[in-house]
């Protein structure tokens, strides 16, 4: 079936599997790779993307229910001037370290900062809970949501 | 297979009713991963995102009717959240802030998982679950909709369309054992409330039996409570946790969320 997706500001439009989700649609249909793909069940987060404004897991969206609704990925965050102020404070902070978990940590905190510019420490960590990283530890993390919480 | 995504709920029961093989989605996390790793193939998806009726709360002289499609992040806004607070604490602890957004009550009901976190809170509300098809609207016990391991009472032409529940005001509170804050299916849980006003205690528990159950007592039984909760579970064992572990958590459990509620 065709379905038609406004993901970052554009229509797109794309011929699926009924069954798949957002995230492959993504991914393999779209040329949006920076989502990312790892458990496929919602444990990780990696695949976090905004659905109409909501932090939700791309990999338990059935494609066909975006229709009609704004996707925003992480492709969607650098504006013209550069990356945006959560992406360098995890460069700045050292967040990264393999990278796998980064895309969907950076939406997460983007979330986060919009709604809440000043969260308390309890909040930066129910607000990451969905997202899993296996090689920083989560200090650095929580840094550059700090420094980007600052900025 | 196919995805109809019907705009009002007439519509959606109509479809429902010419071809009952239609697999209804909501939040899709828990119909998302069947079809991710191929549990699943139905002849198509019936998506319930776009059917107004199902969406939102309201509130009649006392009785509340709950959409099917409330998310976890909306039961935890007030003013709900001080109406069901045993519901809201409940879903403060699904998932994650990503699940939550996602997840529904009416998704929590149709898989019907005896670890269900928002059941027992609605169990201690004796709440009903309203029903809809094109033959009509009947609303059944939460109790009598519960049938087994992810069995319910829904019939074939049947969708969940709500909640309908009068929240009794009782103090109330819900805990959940697992192995750390975040992403746990409960190894075992509880919802409980002192209703003064009814002098009833009621207890629902969850992950210890084939479906929650509800246990009550009167107010003057608290110090036997924690021990008829647990006498009434019927916890297997499994890899989450033991038969014996589940009644001892449960009958801790009760007697801390007694003290939390008696005040
Ligand atoms: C990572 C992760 C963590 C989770 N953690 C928890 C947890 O802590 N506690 C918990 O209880 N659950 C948890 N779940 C399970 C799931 O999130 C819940 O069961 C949720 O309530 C399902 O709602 P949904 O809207 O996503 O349902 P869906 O996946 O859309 O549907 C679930 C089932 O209900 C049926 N259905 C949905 N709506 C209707 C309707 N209106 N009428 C008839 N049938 C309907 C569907 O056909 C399907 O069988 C978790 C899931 C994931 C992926
Ligand atoms: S790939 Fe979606 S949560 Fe892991
Ligand atoms: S940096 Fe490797 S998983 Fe987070």
């Amino acid at each position: 079936m065709r379905i038609e997706l406004d993901v970052n500001g554009e229509q797109l439009e794309a011929d699926v599997w009924a069954g798949e989700s957002l995230l492959y649609v993504l991914r393999e249909r779209l040329g949006l790779p920076g989502s990312k793909n790892a458990c496929e069940q919602g444990e990780c987060g990696s695949c976090s993307v905004l659905l109409d404004g909501e932090l939700v897991c791309a990999c338990l969206v059935l494609a066909a229910q975006a229709e009609g609704h704004e996707v925003v990925t992480v492709e969607g965050l650098a504006g013209a001037e550069g990356l945006h102020p959560v992406q360098a404070a995890f460069a700045r902070a050292g967040a990264v370290q393999c990278g796998f978990c980064t895309p969907g940590l950076v939406v997460t905190t983007a979330h986060l900062l919009e709604r809440n510019p000043d969260p308390s420490e309890d909040e930066i960590r129910e607000a990451l809970s969905g997202n899993l990283c296996r090689c920083t530890g989560y200090a650095k993390i929580f840094d550059a949501v700090k420094l980007a919480a600052g900025t | 297979m196919e995805v109809v995504s019907p705009r009002t709920l007439e519509e959606a029961l109509r479809l429902r009713a010419a071809e009952p093989g239609l697999m209804p989605i909501e939040g899709g996390t828990d119909v998302m991963v069947d079809l991710n790793f191929d549990r699943r193939r139905p002849v198509g998806l019936l998506n319930l995102n776009e059917v107004p009726e199902l969406r939102g709360w309201s509130r009649d002289d006392g009785l509340l009717r709950i959409g099917a499609s409330l998310t976890y992040a909306q039961v935890r806004q007030r003013p709900l959240a001080d109406t069901l607070p045993a519901l809201a604490e409940a879903a403060r602890t699904v998932g994650s802030p990503q699940i939550q957004n996602r997840g529904t009550l009416g998704g929590n009901l149709g898989t019907a998982s005896p670890a269900g976190d928002s059941l027992p809170p609605l169990l201690i509300e004796r709440a009903d679950v309203e029903l809809a098809s094109v033959r009509g609207v009947r609303t059944l016990a939460l109790e009598r909709f519960l049938l087994g391991p992810k069995r319910n009472a829904l019939a074939a032409d049947e969708l969940i369309a709500g909640i309908r529940v009068r929240p009794s005001g009782a103090r109330q509170t819900f805990m959940k054992v697992g192995p750390r804050n975040a992403m746990v299916i409960a190894v075992v849980s509880l919802a409980l409330a002192v209703d003064r006003e009814r002098e009833e205690l009621r207890a629902a528990y969850g992950s210890a039996g084939p479906v929650p159950g509800l246990v009550t007592a009167s107010t003057g039984e608290r110090e036997t409570f924690p021990e008829l909760v647990a006498a009434a579970a019927e916890p297997i064992d499994d890899l989450r946790g033991t038969a014996a572990y589940r009644r001892h958590a449960l009958r801790v459990l009760v007697g801390r969320a007694l003290e939390r509620c008696w005040a």
